[in-house]
């Protein structure tokens, strides 16, 4: 990178807000993606947003590229960059705004979504998506990517509560799309377009999402399945008894084993499969759905079906099945992890599928995941230094999306496209999904300097 | 160092929310897994040992929050810390270094003998009239940031004065070790006579070995793993002596230390005396209901801070709180991350006295959130580094060691 560009980029940020050194760069070229690893060639943390359109100006004369990262929590490898602009969002973390009369928050970016979470509960709102890593993961990040959680099921995912967003354009234009109003039709819906965009369309400086009333009451349960295939059917005996829960998560053997290792919360270490289960709501109508629940468990041979007694306990339980992921890593070195996902009627046969994949090119694989919304996260234990079984976990992992493909369904249900999943794109949506998802890239980044490389 | 340890990272970031420094700067070399990437890029050959990667390493607290928060099991303070060792057993000590860790931290007499000064220059007034003047301004900076953190020293170290053997009081239950440290002795010695008061009130004989030496902390913080061992070494030996149920400590950063033992010197001993090392507030919990009995009542807001040497190394957080709920008329106020570093992590408040402030400044905060008028809490370093806090910035709070607040119900 050009020293008087460096120069320029400091004159905006600040001198202690723009590194460059090996070191630094060093420890910017990952993110939470297994495999993979780029060096950018300047981090820059900017504190308004007007610091962060001055950057993309420069940039964008320059024809430097850009690529946004909030806390690097990234399954995907979308915020490692090639050379370029790496614009850390971190200190852009104010919560502008909570407004009870139009129950909409407006946040900038580098807000980490349980800093959120706290805030607007404490005026007995709610904010549902919860990201496995919302603990640290970024509202800008969430956004970016259409982040998923624990309470899709019932609540959806990110893009169903971004309401309004401010985005810098490449050449530093500010772009305003939506706003508080629940309805508006006027001209394309570029929001949904924004979101889950990957850092290639735009950058977010402010973001204004839904929140609705918090649920007056919680009951979480776990149940014990010794069979794999009875806790996948209960799932979908759930759904179709027309009960919704908040969370329907499921763990495997090898899941529950690493999980209880970490949190010791009482996890059976004799069964194929734990469902966790939480329904919300008012007390009444929660009382009569855990009921149904139980019912349903019991009819597929669950082994044992508790109910949490109080608040930290059930805390305790969805805040272990959080770990989950991390929590696998303490088997091998590397895991690999996807998010493959398939109609919610096909979970028992995509659960077959990933069994038959791993035992076919002999590798492991845990599966954890959101069985209620038909993602699951198959997890391959290995070692990065074993060539040879990272490709065969490569070869498992081809199957079971051609499989989801097969199945209707997608090759990421939350993670996103990124670098990572880029070669299987093509084949879910075609030439033509190509060809207009390029064209949208064309005329919001005709450059091509927002994190390029990304998705296709 | 074993190179499985820094690749089962998997850069998942649970750590980051936990670490103080990326708390304060965002950084991700400030953070627990760029320390590990880092180190583990050094090894790769990817990265050259430079200035600048030292130092990075050397921001890190070792508080151990991020093993406390890591799903994986990877320890990145430990990590740097073992680092450290590795790096120093290649290029020695510095004069400094070796002044400090071999010729006096070992040996208690020149560590009491080198607080004399101190004590004179607290008592004689010249402190007062230092201080009037502003003649610390000029001494080198650590220098100053060491005088202002020093509260009022008493008048004798606790190991000149105590018993070998304090008998227990009424029906012997049985023997414990007291491992007294260092700090405790010279500048805490109240605060270890209630810890004495108290095992002996509940029926234990403590044995107080007088050839006892520091327990090697202050070396493993130096990177001088040798003298750790040699420190463990002698203890082992002088504690090998007595036949005791357990060996008690009032200091965390002790505790957290000597459990160790087993880890770095091989052999059934270590692996026994480790075994046998607890924390005050392990011991005393045994014996709640006895302990209540004894407790009058003290009309108190109180809140605990967990030392990083007992909730992240030792993982005892329940203990300290359930006895302080134990003393009738307490009101305990749990504080916002009470198991966050008060930033003083051994010599880091002298080292780095910017970013100890900053994270002292974030813990005061929460105190004061809290609305008690108590601080706990069971570490020498702690109490030094929040007392200095306090009564700077909240003089109506009080600071008190776990075991002074209990004897002091006790004494009603």
């Amino acid at each position: 990178m050009q020293q008087s560009l460096i120069k320029e980029l400091q004159t905006i940020v600040g001198e202690p807000y723009l590194l460059t050194d090996r070191e630094s760069l060093a420890v910017y070229g990952y993110d939470s993606t297994p495999e993979l690893e780029r060096l950018p060639g300047a981090v820059l943390l900017p504190g308004t947003s007007d610091e962060i359109a001055r950057i993309m100006r420069l940039c964008h004369g320059a024809g430097v590229t850009v690529t946004p990262r909030g806390s690097g929590t990234n399954l995907s490898g979308g915020s490692l960059s090639t050379g370029g602009v790496v614009i850390q969002t971190s200190r852009l973390n104010r919560i502008i705004e909570v407004d009870e009369e139009n129950l909409t928050a407006t946040v900038e970016p580098g807000v980490v979504t349980s800093a959120l979470h706290r805030e607007v509960e404490a005026r007995g709102l709610f904010y549902p998506p919860d990201p496995g890593s919302m603990n640290i993961s970024t509202m800008g990040g969430n956004v970016a990517e259409n982040s998923g959680g624990l309470r899709g099921l019932k609540y959806g995912v990110t893009a169903d509560y971004v309401m309004g967003l401010e985005t810098i354009l490449a050449d530093g234009e500010l772009l305003r799309t939506g706003g508080k109003v629940v309805k508006d039709v006027a001209g394309y819906s570029l929001n949904p377009l924004l979101v889950s965009s990957e850092g290639t369309l735009g950058f977010f400086s402010a973001i204004t999402v839904k929140l609705i009333p918090k649920p007056q009451g919680k009951i979480t349960m776990l149940a014990h399945f010794p069979e794999l295939q009875d806790a996948a059917l209960a799932v979908s005996a759930i759904i179709a008894a027309k009960v919704i829960p908040a969370t329907l998560e499921f763990l495997d053997k090898v899941t529950i084993k690493c999980v209880e290792d970490y949190a010791h919360v009482g996890l059976p270490l004799d069964v194929d499969a734990v469902l966790l289960i939480e329904v919300d709501g008012h007390p009444v109508v929660i009382a009569e759905e855990a009921a149904a629940v139980a019912e349903i468990c019991k009819k597929h041979r669950c082994s044992s079906f508790q109910t949490a007694q109080t608040p930290a306990e059930a805390l305790k339980l969805t805040e272990a099945r959080r770990t989950a992921l991390s929590a696998l890593a303490r088997m091998k070195p590397t895991t690999i992890l996807e998010d493959a996902t398939v109609p919610r009627s096909c979970i028992a046969a995509m659960l077959k599928v990933i069994q038959d994949s791993a035992r076919k090119h002999a590798v492991t694989i845990g599966t954890f995941g959101h069985a209620g919304d038909g993602n699951l996260h198959p997890t391959c234990l290995t070692d990065e230094r074993d060539k040879d079984e990272i490709k065969r976990a490569h070869a498992a992992f081809a199957e079971i999306f051609d499989a989801a493909i097969a199945m209707g369904g997608t090759i990421t249900g939350e993670h996103g496209v990124g670098l990572a999943k880029k070669k299987y794109l093509p084949k879910l949506v075609g030439e033509s999904g190509i060809r207009v998802m390029k064209g949208i890239k064309q005329a919001f980044d005709p450059k091509g300097i927002l994190n390029p490389g990304k998705i296709f | 160092m074993d190179y499985v340890k820094l690749i089962n990272c998997m850069r998942c970031g649970m750590c980051l929310p936990n670490c103080p420094t990326y708390k304060e700067t965002f950084l991700e070399t400030a953070s627990p897994r760029g320390r590990v990437a880092l180190v583990r890029k050094l090894k790769d050959g990817e990265l050259d040992q430079s200035e600048r990667l030292l130092e990075f390493l050397s921001l890190c607290l070792d508080c151990q929050a991020c093993a406390s928060s890591c799903p994986c099991g990877v320890n990145a303070g430990e990590l740097v810390a073992e680092f450290t060792c590795e790096r120093k057993s290649d290029t020695g000590l510095n004069f400094m270094e070796d002044l400090v860790l071999r010729k006096l931290v070992p040996h208690p007499d020149r560590l009491e003998t080198s607080m004399v000064p101190m004590r004179m220059y607290q008592n004689t007034g010249l402190q007062k009239l230092v201080r009037t003047l502003g003649l610390l301004k000029i001494f080198p900076k650590p220098l100053e940031r060491m005088e202002g953190l020093l509260p009022p020293l008493p008048a004798r170290p606790l190991r000149q004065e105590i018993r070998e053997v304090t008998p227990a009081i009424g029906t012997e239950r049985g023997t414990v070790g007291f491992f007294l440290g260092c700090v405790m002795s010279l500048i805490f010695s109240d605060a270890s006579r209630a810890t004495i008061q108290l095992l002996t009130s509940l029926g234990y004989r403590v044995i107080t070995p007088r050839n006892q030496v520091c327990c090697g902390a202050p070396n493993m913080l130096g990177g001088d793993l040798a003298g750790l061992k040699e420190a463990a070494v002698t203890n082992l030996s002088v504690f090998g002596g007595y036949d005791v149920d357990f060996i008690v400590t009032d200091c965390g950063g002790c505790g957290a230390e000597l459990k160790k033992y087993g880890h770095h010197i091989e052999g059934e001993q270590a692996a026994t005396f480790s075994a046998k090392v607890r924390d005050i507030s392990q011991v005393l919990a045994l014996h709640a209901d006895e302990l209540r009995a004894q407790l009058k009542p003290l009309a108190l807001k109180a809140t605990y801070h967990d030392p990083c040497h007992i909730a992240h190394c030792q993982g005892i957080r329940k203990e300290p709180r359930d006895l302080l709920k134990l003393v009738p008329g307490l009101e305990y106020r749990e504080m916002e991350s009470a198991d966050a570093c008060c930033g003083s992590a051994g010599t880091y408040n002298i080292n780095r006295p910017e970013m100890s402030d900053r994270i002292l400044k974030r813990k005061l905060d929460t105190i004061r959130d809290s609305g008690a008028q108590v601080l706990v809490t069971s570490n020498p370093g702690c109490l030094l580094q929040l007392k200095k806090g306090l009564a700077d910035h909240l003089p109506q709070v009080k600071i008190m060691h776990l075991t002074e607040i209990l004897s002091r119900s006790i004494s009603g």
